[in-house]
């Protein structure tokens, strides 16, 4: 029996086990719908701006570990996407992005909602394909997934024309995808792996520093068997909060420009380092000549592309970060501790822990360790979006497990928090999931509070407000001698209102002492989203701060 | 320094796009880029020629390997492939110097593909430094228009 393009592509994503798809209808998607009408196997999650949908696909790929599959019609609807699929880029978030297309014989003809999305994505996404023909469509469906989730994962575009929707094909879906040009290298080679564990058992100051490829290859339990084992510190940058307790002695927390005083010092002092699923950006580095200029570094990446990229590497060891690991805790001799050295790292926690000012306003970093203490013990997922929201969210909150913590960490994109949330809520139903905003991000996709609303999801958001853009705020103050250039957000309209507009539940606090009864009442609301304007300290900074461009131990602490 | 670089691609629509792109993006440029089909008429090969050092060739070796379509890249020295490049060039001529220009390409064991009454064409293939010279001794005449195809490249002797 013949079926549909559009019915093949549901069968397609039914096959790779995909539940939910995140959309929004339009012109040449329209055969798409009309087979999702009827369809009862996979949920459609109607978002109100393509960008949305791109964002609450890759939320729901981090909460969960498994693909996130967003939908969007032709031209506009498909470049609403480019965003949320450079945002799954940079933090190699699997994601298949599928985009309708005018019909075949229109194409290059400059035709009614025709936009080049393979065109424009290229640089954006691990891959991308355009149907021209139903016949490939099971075979291009199947490589995409394979594409997307193995490997260094990524997102993958499917343009697809309305007339291979509408094609009739023999339907049978491939086991196995066949790329002969496609073969990622997971295993680690032996030997560097050996010399790998030579190194670590020589080092007398060791500190493992740990990214977002350690969740990604699901290596949290090994990264803590290998810190254990030789007693190695561990700092994470903020794609690797989770991937090691947060709470552990031997976390050293996050690194970088806003990292903890005490794991700059440690990575400028170590005598080896040992990158885990990391890629030395250059919010994590600083100034690269100065960075970890006495170790030794062992760089443990599947991607070989980024060995080497950006600083030198004495042991490059190419492969799945958590087959890595397995084999190096193996190789490694125990160790007892490093007296000398985790002396000294307790000394840099004592001398300059990270810590605010209780006094002088509302403190966003007390509302971060009052939300902690009531959701601990209880399945949470964090969200932020991106600035001072995310930074004081990232240092105050303690992670200690993988998957819990969601954010823009490459590109840094505002307005990701809220659509994220969804999509980690849909992921994670039984999940407290809390995104710490700003209240410039909060509008920048605010119309998803709809979706929250339809779908009953209990989102909480947390807006830490100071009527200002908070980060670039801060950076005017600090080096454009506080000249505030538009960055005051006070003609904001009243977020109360707005999100009960939107029928979500909403208060204001202006109190310390109002906090807690605050969040505890988010807690109780189950049927919608809760939104929590926190009037807090208008011009309160993130400290630690390396200014860019100077070393991370040059940090300017409070 | 100089590179010449062969990359053996699927012969698969918007692959070049990829590639030229993924210079561009990291800073690569491209000085000349030649592209067909193999013996294999599934499989291309690039031949280009861009400037760096041994760390940006490693870096842009790596970069190419990532995206899906590419199937091998390697460098090629020049003391360990043969090149070749063809150009053609549209000299202004008349009946005092033709006969002077026809020598210059019989030296450089070009060959005159057109000749009008006040230009001839001639085409020279060879490798970088052959074509170079026979440009200079043309230029005198004048160049009214020159083209050429981009180095191509193969490794000497047996593949590997």
């Amino acid at each position: 029996m013949e079926i549909s393009g559009a019915e093949a592509l549901l069968e397609c994503l039914k096959n790779e086990g995909v539940e939910i798809i995140f959309g929004y209808p339009g012109g040449v998607v329209l055969p798409l719908y009309d087979v999702l009408y009827r369809e009862k196997g996979i949920k459609h999650i109607l978002v109100r701006h393509e960008q949305g949908a791109a964002h609450a696909a890759d939320g729901y790929a981090r909460a969960t570990g498994k693909v996130g599959v967003c939908l969007a019609t032709s031209g506009p609807g498909a470049t609403n996407l480019v965003t949320g699929i450079a945002t799954a880029y940079m933090d190699s978030i699997p994601m298949i992005a599928i985009t309708g297309q005018v019909a075949t014989p229109l194409l290059g003809k400059d035709s009614f909602q025709e936009a080049d999305i393979t065109g424009i994505t290229i640089p954006i996404v691990k891959h991308n394909y355009l149907i021209k023909n139903v016949k490939d469509l099971p075979r291009i469906v199947k490589e995409a997934f394979y594409i997307a989730r193995s490997g260094r994962p990524g997102p993958v575009v499917i343009d697809i024309p309305k007339d291979v929707f509408t094609g009739k094909i023999k339907f049978s879906y491939p086991d196995k995808a066949e790329i002969k040009s496609y073969k990622p290298n997971l295993k680690g080679h032996p030997k560097q792996i050996s010399l790998a564990a030579k190194e670590i058992s020589q080092a007398k100051k060791p500190v493992m520093y740990v990214g977002g490829g350690a969740i990604s290859s699901n290596a949290s339990s090994e990264v803590k068997q290998l810190a254990e084992k030789c007693n190695i510190p561990v700092t994470m940058t903020m794609m690797g909060l989770g991937a090691f307790p947060g709470t552990h002695e031997l976390s050293l927390g996050m690194l970088g420009m806003h990292g903890a005083a005490y794991a700059n010092y440690a990575v400028t002092d170590c005598d080896l380092l040992i990158a885990v699923g990391a890629r030395f950006d250059d919010r994590v580095t600083g100034h690269i000549p100065k960075f970890a200029p006495k170790a030794r570094i062992i760089h443990i990446d599947v991607d070989p592309a980024e060995i080497g990229k950006n600083v030198r590497v004495d042991i490059p060891i190419v492969g799945d970060v958590k087959n890595v690991l397995k084999e190096l805790i193996e190789k490694v001799a125990p160790k007892e501790k490093h007296i000398d050295w985790i002396t000294q790292i307790e000394e840099w926690k004592k001398k300059y822990p990270l810590s605010y000012k209780k006094e002088d306003g509302l403190k966003p970093q007390f509302i971060i360790e009052e939300f902690q203490k009531l959701v601990q013990g209880k399945e949470s997922i964090i969200v932020s979006e991106v600035g001072q929201n995310q930074m004081w969210t990232a240092q105050y909150y303690k992670f200690d497990k993988p998957r819990t913590w969601i954010s823009s960490g490459g590109l840094g994109t505002m307005g990701f928090g809220l659509p994220a949330a969804n999509g980690a809520q849909f992921g994670k139903p039984d999940a407290i999931v809390a995104n710490f905003a700003g209240d410039g991000s909060i509008q920048m996709n605010i119309q998803e509070l709809t979706t929250a609303v339809n779908n009953r999801l209990p989102i909480k958001i947390f807006v830490l407000d100071n009527c200002f853009l908070g980060m670039v705020r801060q950076w005017q103050e600090l080096i454009y001698e506080r000249h505030y250039s538009h960055t005051n957000l006070c003609n904001n309209p009243d977020l109360v209102k707005v999100a009960e507009a939107y029928g979500a539940a909403a208060r204001r606090v202006e109190k310390a002492e109002d906090v807690r009864a605050a969040l505890e009442w988010s807690l109780t609301i189950k049927d919608r989203p809760v939104l929590i304007d926190f009037m807090i300290a208008k011009e309160e900074n993130v400290f630690p701060f390396v200014p860019p461009g100077q070393a991370i131990n040059e940090m300017i602490i409070d | 320094m100089k590179h010449t670089i062969s990359v053996i691609v699927e012969n698969k629509p918007g692959v070049l796009s990829r590639v030229a792109g993924l210079f561009a993006r990291r800073g690569f440029n491209i000085e000349s880029l030649a592209v067909g089909i193999t013996e294999d008429p599934s499989v291309s090969r690039m031949t280009i020629v861009a400037e760096g050092d041994e760390k940006d060739l490693e870096q842009i070796t790596k970069q190419l390997y990532k995206l899906i379509d590419t199937l091998k890249v390697f460098d090629l020295p020049p003391e360990k492939a043969v090149e070749r490049e063809l150009i053609l060039i549209k000299v202004a001529a008349n009946e005092k110097n033709r006969q002077e220009i026809t020598q210059i390409a019989d030296i450089f064991r070009g060959k005159i593909v057109d000749v009008a009454e006040n230009s001839m064409t001639i085409e020279i293939t060879g490798d970088e430094s052959k074509v170079k010279g026979a440009e200079k001794l043309l230029t005198k005449f004048g160049i009214k228009e020159l083209v050429r195809t981009g180095k191509i490249a193969l490794q000497r002797g047996s593949a590997e």
